[in-house]
C-alpha cells in the first residue's frame, strides 16, 4: 500500500501531468483559455479574482521554498530553524488567507451568480471541490501543526520536503511520507490527484502566463503565408502543395 | 522606408439611411453563435447618441486607445505592461454586458401552442445569459433614430463642450448615421494590449486578426481597443472581432457589409503607407495634428518611385496597379473628403468617413433658402457652429478645418453638378472656390454618385500560387480535419475544445446538421417529417430520395 500510495499513484499522476498537457496543447489549443467569467459578473469578481490569484502565487512561491530548498542549504547560511519557520509562517499565512477569503469570495459568486453558475462545467466542479481541498488541508496543516501543534511538532523539512526531491531524482523514498501526520499525508495524495486533473480542466490557463508581454514589441505582425517555421494555423503544409520559390 | 499594403474603407455618411442591413448581414455571416449574441462587429449608431457599446467614445471612463506622454512617446491609456499584467485578474475597465446589452429571444413557443381564447398570447422575452424573463430596457441600436434622445443623447462624450449649442427640440435635432466596423488600425492598440501576443496585423493586406489558438482570453484587447470593437465570446473564452472578412477579400469579394450595403456607401480599396513613419506620427504632439500626420504616413500610389519600392518590398503587381485605382486612396487623399474617425485615439484608423453635408442642407432648406446654391452652402458651413463642430469632434479632434473643406468641397460638387445638369455652364469658379479642378470635381462625383461595383470595390485578390496557404480556401480535402466532417459539438474539454474548424467546413455542417434535422420530426402542419428532402440544401446533383412520393405497389 505505501508502494501504491507514494510511488505508484504520484508517478502515475504526474505522467498524467506531462503527457496531458503535451496532448491538450497540440489537440485543442483552442480550448486553453482562462474562461473568464468577467462578461457576466464584474463587481465580486474584481475583489475575488486579484486575492485568489495573488493568495496562490504567494502559496506557491512558499511551497517552491519549502519543498524544493534543502533544509541544509538554510542552515548553512545560518538560517535557524526557529527563524526560518517564523518568516514561512508570517509570509505563508497571509498568502494563504487571501487565497482562502478570495476562493470563498469566488465559489459564493460562482454559485449565487444566475449566468455565471449555468457557466459552470462538471469539470469545473470537480476541479473546484479537489483544489478546495487541498488549500484547506494546506491551511489546516499550518495552523493545526504548525501554529498549534496540535498532536506534537512535525517539521516537514525533514519528511515531505526530501521526499517530494527524491521523486524528481526518480529515487523516491515511500518512508518518508508514512510518518507524517493525516493532514500531510491527504494534503500530498490530494495535490496529486489535482496534478494529474490539471491538464484536462482550466487551470492550464496557469501556464499562459503571459510574461513574454514585457518583451515582446507591441504591435505583432504576422503573414498569410506559413513559413518554413510554422508560426501560424495549426496544421503543417500539405503533401502536394510545396511552396515555389 | 518600409512600403506596406493596407486594405481600408471610406464610408459616404450622406448616403447611409440607417437601414441596418449591413449590421444584419454581418451578423448573419459571422455572429449568430452561442456566444456572441450581444456582439456586433459591425453596428450602425445614430449620432448625437451613445452609440456602442453605451457612451464608448468616453475614454475618461473606458481608457481605450494611446496617449501622448510628456517626453513624446506613445503609451497605452490603460497603462503600461506591468501594469496590465498586475491586472490580469479582473480587468478593470473592461464593459459589462450591461454596457452593450443583455441578449434575449422571445418564446415563441407559447404563440404556437395558445389555444384559440379571447385574449391574444404574448411571448415574454427571456434572457439568452440567464434564461430567465426579463425587461428590455437596452440594445445595441436603443437611440435609433433619436428615440429618447432626451435622455441618451444628450449624454454623447462627443457633444462635450457645445452642449449649450444643440438643441434637443425634436423639430431643431440633426441627425446622421454613424456604421461602424474594426477600424484595422495602423498603429492597433488592442494588438499592443494582448498579453499572449495573438492579435497580429497581416503584413500582406494590414488586416488585423485574433490568432484563435492563441488567444488565452485575457480580455485586454477589449478594454485596449478605444472603437470597443473587439469582443469577448463567453461560450468560449476568446476575443473576436470584425475579420474584414479576409476569406472573401482574399477571393477579391467585398466584405459582407459592403456588399449588402443597400446605399452603396462604402468604398474598399488598397492604401500604400510607409510603416517606419507610423509611430512617429502617432505620436505628434497635438491632436490636432494627427490627421495630417497620417495622411503624411499614406505614399502615392502613381508614383513610379513609390510603385517601384512596392515591387521591391514584395508587393505583386497586381496590387500596384489596384492600389492606383483605389477609391479610397482617391477619397482620402485626391479629394481630400474622408476623414478618420476619432483620430486622437492615435491608433491610425483605417476606416475613413465623409461627413455628411445632408444636415447642413437640411437646415438651409428649412429656412427657404436654395439649399443647392454654393454661396448658400458655404455661409451655411461657415455660420452653423452645429454640425460642423460635432463632426469635428468625431473626425478631426474637434478641428473644424478638415470637416470644413471636405464639406465645402461637397457643397461645391453639389452646386456644380446641378448647375450641369439644368443645362447652365458652371465654369471653374466653383471648383476652384475649393482649391480644385472642375476636372476633378466631376470625377469626385461619379466615384460619390454612380461608381458601379467595380470601382467601388478595388480589392486585389489573394496570389493563386499562394491560394493553399489562404487560411479559408478549401483546397484541401475536408476531410482531412480531425476526425473527420462528421465531427462537432463539444469537445470532452469543454465547450468549443478541439481544433479549429475552418469556416468553410463549419457551414457544410449547419447544413448538414440542417438537411438532418429536417429529416425527422414534425412538419409545422403535422405529418412526418421523415423521408422529406429539403430544397434549401439540395446541391442539384441526382434525385434524392424522398424528392417524389413513392409509387404505391398495390394500387
Amino acid at each position: 500500500m505505501t508502494t501504491f500510495l507514494w510511488v505508484i499513484f504520484p508517478y502515475m499522476c504526474l505522467t498524467t501531468f506531462v503527457v496531458g498537457h503535451y496532448w491538450r496543447y497540440h489537440y485543442d489549443k483552442f480550448g486553453w483559455t482562462t474562461r473568464s467569467s468577467q462578461l457576466y459578473e464584474d463587481r465580486l469578481l474584481r475583489i475575488g479574482s486579484p486575492l485568489f490569484h495573488f493568495g496562490m502565487l504567494g502559496v506557491v512561491g512558499g511551497h517552491l521554498i519549502g519543498l524544493v530548498l534543502p533544509q541544509g542549504w538554510t542552515d548553512a547560511i545560518g538560517l535557524s530553524r526557529h527563524t526560518y519557520h517564523v518568516i514561512a509562517l508570517a509570509a505563508g499565512i497571509p498568502a494563504g488567507v487571501a487565497a482562502v477569503v478570495g476562493l470563498l469570495i469566488l465559489i459564493y459568486r460562482r454559485r449565487m451568480t444566475g449566468p455565471v453558475f449555468s457557466a459552470t462545467t462538471t469539470n469545473d466542479k470537480a476541479m473546484y471541490a479537489v483544489l478546495g481541498a487541498v488549500i484547506i488541508l494546506g491551511i489546516w496543516n499550518t495552523v493545526a501543526g504548525s501554529l498549534l501543534q496540535f498532536g506534537g511538532e512535525y517539521n516537514y523539512r525533514d519528511g515531505v520536503s526530501p521526499y517530494f526531491r527524491s521523486i524528481f531524482a526518480f529515487g523516491p523514498k515511500p518512508a518518508l511520507m508514512v510518518g507524517a501526520p493525516l493532514g500531510f499525508q491527504l494534503h500530498a495524495l490530494l495535490a496529486f490527484l489535482l496534478f494529474a486533473m490539471w491538464p484536462f480542466t482550466r487551470l492550464v490557463h496557469v501556464f499562459s502566463a503571459p510574461v513574454g508581454y514585457l518583451t515582446r514589441p507591441y504591435i505583432v505582425y504576422r503573414s498569410r503565408e506559413p513559413r518554413a517555421v510554422r508560426v501560424m494555423g495549426t496544421r503543417a503544409p500539405q503533401r502536394g502543395w510545396e511552396r515555389v520559390g | 522606408m518600409r512600403i506596406m499594403a493596407q486594405l481600408a474603407m471610406v464610408m459616404n455618411l450622406d448616403k447611409c439611411i440607417g437601414c441596418h442591413t449591413c449590421s444584419v448581414t454581418c451578423k448573419q455571416a459571422w455572429t449568430n453563435r452561442a456566444g456572441t449574441e450581444y456582439v456586433w462587429f459591425n453596428n450602425v449608431e445614430t449620432r448625437p447618441g451613445l452609440g456602442y457599446p453605451r457612451g464608448y467614445e468616453d475614454q475618461e471612463e473606458w481608457k481605450g486607445g494611446w496617449v501622448r506622454t510628456a517626453t513624446g512617446r506613445l503609451k497605452l491609456r490603460a497603462g503600461g505592461r506591468f501594469s496590465k499584467l498586475f491586472s490580469i485578474f479582473s480587468n478593470p475597465k473592461m464593459p459589462s454586458l450591461q454596457d452593450y446589452y443583455e441578449p434575449w429571444t422571445y418564446d415563441y413557443d407559447i404563440l404556437l401552442k395558445a389555444p384559440a381564447q379571447k385574449n391574444f398570447p404574448v411571448a415574454r422575452p427571456y434572457s439568452i445569459i440567464s434564461g430567465k424573463p426579463m425587461n428590455v430596457s437596452w440594445s445595441a441600436n436603443w437611440d435609433d433614430d433619436l428615440g429618447g434622445s432626451r435622455t441618451h443623447a444628450v449624454k454623447d462624450p462627443m457633444l462635450k463642450g457645445i452642449e449649450d449649442k444643440v438643441t434637443f427640440e425634436f423639430e431643431k435635432t440633426f441627425m446622421f448615421y454613424l456604421p461602424r466596423i474594426c477600424e484595422h488600425c495602423l498603429n492597433p492598440s488592442c494588438a499592443a494590449s494582448c498579453p499572449s501576443g495573438a492579435i497580429y496585423k497581416r503584413t500582406e493586406d494590414g488586416i488585423v486578426l485574433v490568432d484563435q489558438d492563441r488567444c488565452r482570453g485575457w480580455r485586454m484587447c477589449i478594454s485596449g481597443c478605444p472603437y470597443k470593437k473587439v469582443y469577448f465570446n463567453h461560450k468560449t473564452g476568446k476575443a473576436e472581432k470584425c475579420t474584414f472578412c479576409y476569406p472573401r477579400v482574399e477571393v477579391g469579394l467585398p466584405t459582407v457589409c459592403a456588399e449588402t450595403c443597400v446605399g452603396r456607401l462604402r468604398y474598399i480599396g488598397l492604401v500604400f503607407y510607409d510603416a517606419d513613419k507610423v509611430l512617429e506620427a502617432a505620436s505628434v504632439e497635438k491632436d490636432t495634428d494627427l490627421y495630417a500626420a497620417q495622411r503624411a504616413c499614406f505614399l502615392d500610389p502613381d508614383d513610379l518611385e513609390v510603385q517601384q519600392a512596392a515591387r521591391d518590398a514584395g508587393i505583386p503587381q497586381e496590387w500596384v496597379r489596384a492600389a492606383e485605382r483605389s477609391p479610397v486612396w482617391k477619397l482620402i487623399s485626391k479629394y481630400e473628403v474622408a476623414l478618420p474617425l476619432h483620430p486622437e485615439y492615435r491608433t491610425m484608423p483605417m476606416v475613413w468617413y465623409i461627413p455628411p453635408l445632408s444636415p447642413v442642407v437640411d437646415v438651409i432648406r428649412d429656412t427657404g433658402h436654395d439649399a443647392e446654391d454654393a454661396g448658400n452652402l458655404f455661409a451655411a458651413i461657415d455660420t452653423l457652429r452645429i454640425p460642423v463642430e460635432y463632426l469635428a469632434n468625431l473626425f478631426a479632434a474637434g478641428d473644424t478645418g478638415p470637416v470644413d473643406t471636405s464639406l465645402r468641397r461637397l457643397a461645391a460638387m453639389r452646386s456644380y453638378m446641378r448647375e450641369r445638369t439644368i443645362g447652365r455652364e458652371p465654369g471653374p469658379a466653383m471648383a476652384e472656390a475649393v482649391g480644385m479642378s472642375e476636372e476633378d470635381l466631376y470625377e469626385m462625383f461619379r466615384l460619390l454618385a454612380i461608381a458601379k461595383y467595380a470601382d467601388r470595390y478595388v480589392i486585389p485578390t489573394a496570389h493563386a500560387e499562394q491560394a493553399h496557404a489562404l487560411e479559408e480556401l478549401a483546397t484541401e480535402c475536408a476531410l482531412d480535419g480531425d476526425g473527420g466532417v462528421g465531427m462537432g459539438g463539444s469537445g470532452p474539454v469543454g465547450e468549443g475544445s478541439g481544433p479549429l474548424t475552418p469556416v468553410a467546413i463549419e457551414n457544410l455542417r449547419v447544413l448538414k446538421a440542417r438537411a438532418a434535422e429536417t429529416s425527422d420530426g414534425e412538419l409545422v402542419g403535422g405529418g412526418s417529417k421523415s423521408g422529406r428532402v429539403n430544397l434549401l440544401t439540395w446541391d442539384g446533383k441526382g434525385i434524392p430520395q424522398g424528392m417524389f412520393p413513392t409509387e404505391r405497389r398495390d394500387g
